[in-house]
């Protein structure tokens, strides 16, 4: 405590066009501390990394002080802090997918951030860089200086990117969401990896993340942020204890997600049968004479969603999981299997069957910003299901069916007149949900359909699906690899891996006494909140 | 929406200037452009001939308006062939991937491989000369431009999440290509458009200085130009107002597909 600390931000305030973004934020980091920074999106971590590394919007005005081991970084010129950053303080981001230069070998992307700061050969540059990829893990051949960002996975990218962050051993390194993007097992592996780092270097880290389980495995401090100030600080192992202030509890019970009670109700009839699909992408050929040997992205998976029930689907990237998600929906015809929808054949149904099968089954997507065509408004937008139906219908009666579909969400009617750019990532996300009710399926299938939201959103939107599975009598078919969340929602769950069901069950019974040692690994790699 | 710039402001006036120009010399021109007086041929610019007169006693000016509306016109319909042809081609071959797309692009590459002016002189010199075979010869041209350029970019949009929305609504890919794919391709192909129109006018220019657009009477700025060559010691007004009216009108058009493409870059 008697120590200089490393980072001291004073009454720092920053403005961008009249609005407050940080507001009198106040923070410290000792010297090899590790903080962890928690808000929902628009709180102000991410402008607070960037006001530290001096990289705010040219137009920002900012007020206050922030020193780096006693020096102000405020006062000090471009070319000071370009000296600084890289070399003194290192960031991690949250994308590895934009992270990295596509068009350059990693070794080589990890030498440049050496050379800039210090006057060596390079072939010293490359002995350090291939120090740097073995430090965080990185080994030959996964990790060889010769190969592309394309050749590797998110975490293996997220990986390269912290070996430059870290490669001339800063005296503080900023993490702004770096597992975000990544599966369970990678985000435990970059958590642990991160922690290991600044334990091993005797660095700072401050850890921003939405997700409080995230934050608070490897954290020795928790700031919790909220529309630009601090609202709470305390040592993590006192979380339980000392989170008072109501946001801070509800970021606690956002990142805890209660689990579904277990419902005991008569059992229903099935709606979706989903029987032995398989589903190939031919490979490159490997001569002219001889082909290789299709990839089998679906193996042979059999499930079953019974009306009125949530049944989760749980795998990582790679698992195959999105692609049986699109044969499920007819959008891609399997190479063998069935999928019958209220007992009917969907998948080889004729285009005219199939149109009028669609209206029982409906989806979710992923990415709120991606999943509207930019020109359409709201209404339009909700309204397009429609064209399933045989009798479509009227103006006046669509206007009514879109504006109870926007009432059940949780908007108003009078937001089918806007364009979907005008709403949050969690209000676009309530209008795809108002798209897939309107036709009234039988079944809606989401995929990481909640997965682009931070945690108090998250929350919500889980909320709003569970009430209205419960009155509508609505069956999901919830795609996710978040565990929690799938553990909060659904009454079956099934584990993919490798295009294969590996176990299935009762969400109680998957999660009590797991039988496949993937779901074990999973449930292992399950952020959790230490209290 | 268009945010106003330097670039789209130019580039606007001076495109819909040339337009008007090329309006008005439908109806009227200082002096009839086809009007032949010997006696004073040769004049330097002046207050009776603003540009001068050429070796025929043609006023200038009056040559170039009326040769406005005609390369305006050929550049005009030739873009109006390529993108009517071409967008369609480009949508079907991203809607439809296979061996629909595998034939119009192999269609594009085999017209992409023959040198365009050579190939819009051999069309002009087998149907003969004139403005309408000059049109049909650049707007071959620019079909495969739009149609690849078409393609390229709904490619990118049928991997958005909304074209899947769509499916999963039931739409077939014609559908969601009018509704979806061709409305967010819209400013992109206005650009293109700008850009295949300049080159249309320098195009025609082009053909009438080999003598294959169109004919005389008809003024027509690649001719004057070609006119112009062996009279550049005696008057070299000759060749510089034709010359910097393509110049012009070719910036102007860059200018605005330019100003057009920055707001709605995507």
């Amino acid at each position: 405590m008697s120590a200089a600390p490393l980072l001291a931000i004073e009454s720092l305030r920053v403005s961008l066009a009249g609005s407050c973004i940080l507001d009198e934020l106040s923070l410290s980091i000792a010297p090899g501390e590790i903080l962890g920074l928690v808000g929902a999106s628009g709180s102000g971590k991410s402008m607070t990394a960037l006001a530290v590394m001096g990289l705010l919007p040219r137009h920002a005005q900012v007020a206050g002080s922030v020193r780096l081991q006693g020096e102000s970084l405020g006062t000090m010129s471009e070319r000071e802090l370009e000296a600084v950053r890289g070399a003194r303080i290192g960031i991690v981001f949250q994308e590895p997918k934009s992270a990295l230069n596509p068009l350059m070998r990693i070794g080589d992307q990890v030498a440049e951030a050496v050379r800039l700061h210090r006057n060596l050969s390079k072939r010293a540059a490359s002995r350090l860089a291939r120090e740097a990829l073995d430090g965080v893990g990185l080994r030959a051949p996964a990790g060889a200086l010769d190969r592309y960002p394309h050749e590797l996975s998110g975490g293996q990218r997220q990986r390269v990117a912290i070996a430059m962050a870290t490669a001339l051993s800063p005296a503080l390194l900023i993490a702004d969401e770096p597992t975000t993007a990544l599966d369970a097992t990678a985000q435990a592996e970059v958590l642990e990896l991160l922690g290991a780092l600044a334990r091993g270097h005797g660095m700072g880290l401050v850890l921003i993340s939405h997700d409080l389980a995230v934050v608070s495995a490897m954290t020795d401090r928790v700031a919790v942020m909220q529309r630009g100030r601090i609202v709470e600080e305390f040592p993590t192992r006192e979380l339980g204890a000392r989170a008072h202030h109501p946001y801070t509890r509800a970021l606690l019970a956002a990142a805890t997600l209660e689990a579904k009670h277990a419902r005991h109700s008569a059992p229903t009839e099935v709606v979706l049968e989903v029987r032995s699909v398989v589903r190939e992408y031919p490979r490159r050929r490997l001569s002219l004479l001889h082909r290789a040997a299709p990839l089998r992205a679906v193996d042979g998976v059999s499930l079953e969603v019974h009306a009125g029930e949530t049944v989760g689907l749980v795998g990582e990237s790679g698992s195959g999981k999105s692609t049986l998600l699109r044969a499920i929906l007819a959008l891609e015809r399997p190479k063998s299997g069935e999928i019958r929808l209220l007992g009917r054949d969907f998948s080889t149904a004729r285009t005219r069957e199939q149109r009028r099968l669609r209206r029982s089954i409906q989806v979710v997507l992923q990415d709120p910003y991606g999943s509207f065509d930019p020109r359409w408004r709201v209404e339009q937008l909700i309204a397009e299901p429609l064209y399933a139906l045989e009798k479509r219908p009227a103006a006046a009666q669509r206007r009514d069916d879109v504006a109870m579909a926007l009432e059940q969400v949780g908007l108003s009617a009078r937001d089918a007149l806007r364009h979907p750019r005008e709403f949050s990532g969690g209000e676009r996300q309530r209008i795809a949900i108002a798209r897939a009710l309107i036709l009234r399926p039988a079944v809606i299938a989401f995929d990481e359909a909640v997965s682009a939201l931070d945690a108090l959103v998250r929350a919500q939107i889980l909320e709003l699906l569970a009430a209205l599975a419960q009155r509508l009598k609505l069956a999901y078919l919830f795609v996710s690899h978040d565990l929690r969340v799938v553990r909060s929602i659904a009454d079956r769950v099934y584990v993919m891996r490798q295009g294969r069901i590996v176990e299935h069950g009762p969400t109680a019974q998957l999660f009590g006494a797991p039988q496949h040692e993937y779901t074990r690994a999973l449930l292992a790699a399950m952020p959790r909140v230490q209290v | 929406m268009i945010r106003r710039s330097a670039a789209l402001m130019i580039g606007a006036s001076i495109t819909v200037g040339f337009i008007a120009l090329a309006a008005l010399g439908l109806v009227w021109t200082p002096y009839d452009p086809s009007a032949l007086a010997i006696a004073d041929k040769l004049a330097p610019p002046s207050a009776h001939h603003w540009f001068g007169t050429d070796q025929l006693g043609r006023d200038v000016l009056s040559m170039i308006m009326g040769g406005a509306s005609n390369t305006v016109g050929v550049a005009l319909v030739s873009v109006l062939i390529g993108s009517g042809l071409g967008v369609p081609l480009g949508l079907i071959a991203a809607a439809r991937r296979g061996a629909p797309d595998e034939l119009i692009m192999r269609g594009n590459d085999l017209v992409f491989a023959f040198p365009a002016l050579l190939l819009a002189i051999l069309i002009t010199a087998v149907l003969g000369p004139g403005a309408v075979n000059a049109i049909i010869a650049i707007g071959i041209f620019n079909v495969p431009v739009f149609a690849r350029v078409t393609r390229s970019a709904a490619l990118s949009l049928w991997t958005r999440d909304y074209t899947l929305a769509a499916r999963a609504a039931g739409k077939g890919p014609l559908r969601i290509s009018l509704e979806h794919v061709l409305p967010n391709l819209t400013s992109l192909l206005l650009v293109q458009a700008t850009i295949q129109f300049s080159l249309g006018v320098i195009a025609e220019a082009g053909l009438s200085y080999v003598g294959l657009g169109a004919q005389p009477p008809t003024p027509s700025w690649g001719r004057m130009l070609y006119e112009a060559q062996s009279l550049t010691a005696l008057a070299p007004t000759l060749a510089i107002f034709p010359g910097l009216t393509v110049v012009l009108l070719v910036l102007g058009l860059n200018l605005l597909g330019d100003g057009l493409r920055r707001p709605g870059e995507s």
